[in-house]
C-alpha cells in the first residue's frame, strides 16, 4: 500500500453550476429525504420509484437528497428521513451507514438485505477464504492458463467475514421488511412520517419476500 | 357439558375438556400457533399460542377448558411474547422468504405478518445445517425447520404405523431426519400432506416450487387469521 496523496477529485468535490435561488430558498423548507443501497441489488430503489404517483403528491412536502435517483454523493444538508437498502458486507457499506446515521434524523431499514442480511448473507454460512476461492480461483469461469488473482487494492473495499443487518452496525429507527417492499408499503411508511403520524404498516402489505 | 369461562374481560360459555385454543377461535379471538392442528393431538411444542390463564402463562393448545377459567389474550405483554417466540424461530434457523419455495403458503412467515414482526429482535444466528434429498418425492431443506414435529407425530408409514420422519438429538444440535425407505413407499397423496402441513418449507415436495405466481398465493388471497377464524382451520 502507498502513501502517495493521489490526485484524485470525489465527484462531489466538483464545482456545480449553481441553482436558482428561489428553487432553493423552496427546496430549504422541505423534508429531506435520503435514500441509499448497501449491499443489495437497488430492487428496493426501484421499488421506491414505485410510489409513482404518489410520489408526485408528497414533492410539496419532502425534497429528495442523497439518493441513487439524484446522483448526489454526500448528503448536503441534515435530513429528516433516510432509507438504507442493503446489508453490511465490506466496510464502504460501514462508512455510507455511519454517513447515514450521522446525518438523518429517522434511519429505515429497507428490505430483506438491510433487515437481516438477506440474499448476500447466504455467504454466512461459510469463511469469506472459501467464498474467494470460489469466486476467484475455482471459478467455471477461470480462464485456462491464467494466474487466478483475488483483487485487493486499496481503492476496493475491504470485504467483511459476515454479512450483517444494518441494525448490528448502527441504530436503525424502522425496519420495512420485503424483497422488495410493495411501492405502496414504502409510500405508507414514507407517507405516515411526513404527516407525522405513527408508522402502521397494514398486515396486508406486511411481506417478507 | 358447558361452563362459564372468561375471555379478555368477556364471560363466554365453553365446552368443558375442548381445547382453549379452539374455544377462542370460535368466538372470534385468533391465537396464532405453528404446531397445533385442529381435530388433531396437541403437540404443545412451539409455545406461539401463549395466553395468560387464571395468572399463569401456558400454552392455549394444552389447556383443556375447566370451570371458573380467567384467560388473557389480548394482553400487551402476552402479544409481544408471541411475537417475540416468531422471531426467535426466525433467528434460530436461516428463513430466507426471497428464495423459499413455501413463500407465500408458508404458516411461519404468515404468523409472522399477523403478528406484526419487521425484523428480530434477537441476533441471526446463520446455523450450518445440511440438506437431504437422498428420498425420491421429497426435499429436506433443514435450514428452515422449526422443530414442531407434525411430520413426525402425524405422517407414518401407512402398512407399519412406523414414523417416517423423526429428530434425531438434542437443542441445538437437534436435526430433522428422514427415513428414506419409507419415505420412498409414500404415496403422491401422502407426500403432498407431509408437504402441506409443515408449517414451514423444510419438507418440500420435489415435483413442485414456485408454482403460484405472487398475489394469488394461500395467504395472500386469505390471511391465516382469517382461515382460523371463519374456515376452522388454516388448510
Amino acid at each position: 500500500m502507498s502513501n502517495v496523496v493521489k490526485n484524485e477529485i470525489a465527484s462531489h468535490e466538483l464545482p456545480a453550476t449553481p441553482m436558482d435561488p428561489a428553487v432553493m430558498a423552496k427546496r430549504e423548507e422541505k423534508i429531506q429525504v435520503a435514500m441509499i443501497g448497501l449491499c443489495g441489488c437497488w430492487g428496493c430503489t426501484l421499488s421506491f420509484l414505485d410510489m409513482d404517483a404518489g410520489l408526485l403528491s408528497l414533492l410539496d412536502k419532502i425534497n429528495i437528497s442523497r439518493a441513487s435517483i439524484t446522483d448526489i454523493k454526500r448528503i448536503p444538508k441534515r435530513c429528516a428521513i433516510g432509507f438504507v437498502e442493503g446489508g453490511v458486507a465490506n466496510d464502504e457499506n460501514i462508512e455510507t451507514l455511519e454517513h447515514f446515521r450521522e446525518n438523518c434524523d429517522i434511519l429505515i431499514s429497507v428490505g430483506a438485505c438491510a433487515v437481516w442480511g438477506g440474499v448476500p448473507a447466504m455467504r454466512n454460512d461459510v469463511t469469506l477464504e472459501a467464498c474467494f476461492k470460489e469466486a476467484y480461483i475455482d471459478s467455471p469461469t477461470t480462464v485456462p492458463g491464467t494466474k487466478p488473482v483475488i483483487p485487493f487494492h486499496e481503492d476496493l473495499p475491504l470485504i467483511t467475514s459476515k454479512v450483517y443487518p444494518c441494525h448490528e452496525v448502527v441504530k436503525m429507527d424502522y425496519f420495512l421488511p420485503g424483497c422488495p417492499p410493495e411501492g405502496e408499503a414504502i409510500f405508507k411508511v414514507l407517507d405516515d412520517l411526513v404527516n407525522g403520524r405513527e408508522i402502521d404498516l397494514p398486515t396486508s402489505i406486511n411481506r417478507y419476500d | 357439558m358447558k361452563t362459564e369461562i372468561t375471555l379478555d374481560g368477556k364471560k363466554i360459555q365453553a365446552q368443558i375438556g375442548k381445547p382453549l385454543i379452539d374455544v377462542a377461535s370460535d368466538h372470534g379471538v385468533y391465537i396464532p400457533s405453528l404446531c397445533y392442528m385442529r381435530g388433531k393431538p396437541c403437540l404443545g411444542t412451539c409455545r406461539v399460542c401463549s395466553v395468560r390463564v387464571n395468572g399463569h402463562v401456558m400454552a392455549s393448545c394444552t389447556v383443556p377448558v375447566y370451570e371458573g377459567m380467567e384467560v388473557e389474550v389480548d394482553a400487551p405483554d402476552l402479544v409481544d411474547m408471541r411475537k417475540a417466540l416468531v422471531e426467535f424461530l426466525f433467528v434460530e434457523g436461516n428463513h430466507n422468504c426471497p428464495s423459499c419455495e413455501k413463500s407465500g403458503r408458508c404458516e411461519l412467515q404468515a404468523v409472522g405478518y399477523e403478528t406484526g414482526m419487521m425484523v428480530s429482535r434477537f441476533p441471526y444466528r446463520f446455523p450450518v445445517r445440511t440438506r437431504d434429498h437422498a428420498s425420491k418425492y421429497i426435499w429436506l431443506e433443514r435450514d428452515r425447520c422449526i422443530f414442531c414435529q407434525r411430520c413426525v407425530e402425524f405422517i407414518r408409514d401407512e402398512e407399519t404405523g412406523q414414523k417416517i420422519f423423526s429428530i434425531d438429538k438434542r437443542s441445538t444440535h437437534s436435526s430433522i431426519e428422514i427415513d428414506v425407505k419409507l419415505a420412498d413407499k409414500m404415496t403422491p397423496k401422502q407426500v403432498k400432506r407431509a408437504a402441506d402441513i409443515c408449517p414451514v418449507g423444510c419438507i418440500i415436495d420435489k415435483d413442485l416450487g414456485f408454482n403460484k405466481p405472487i398475489g394469488e398465493r394461500k395467504y395472500e388471497i386469505k390471511s391465516i387469521k382469517e382461515r382460523i377464524l371463519k374456515g376452522k382451520t388454516n388448510e
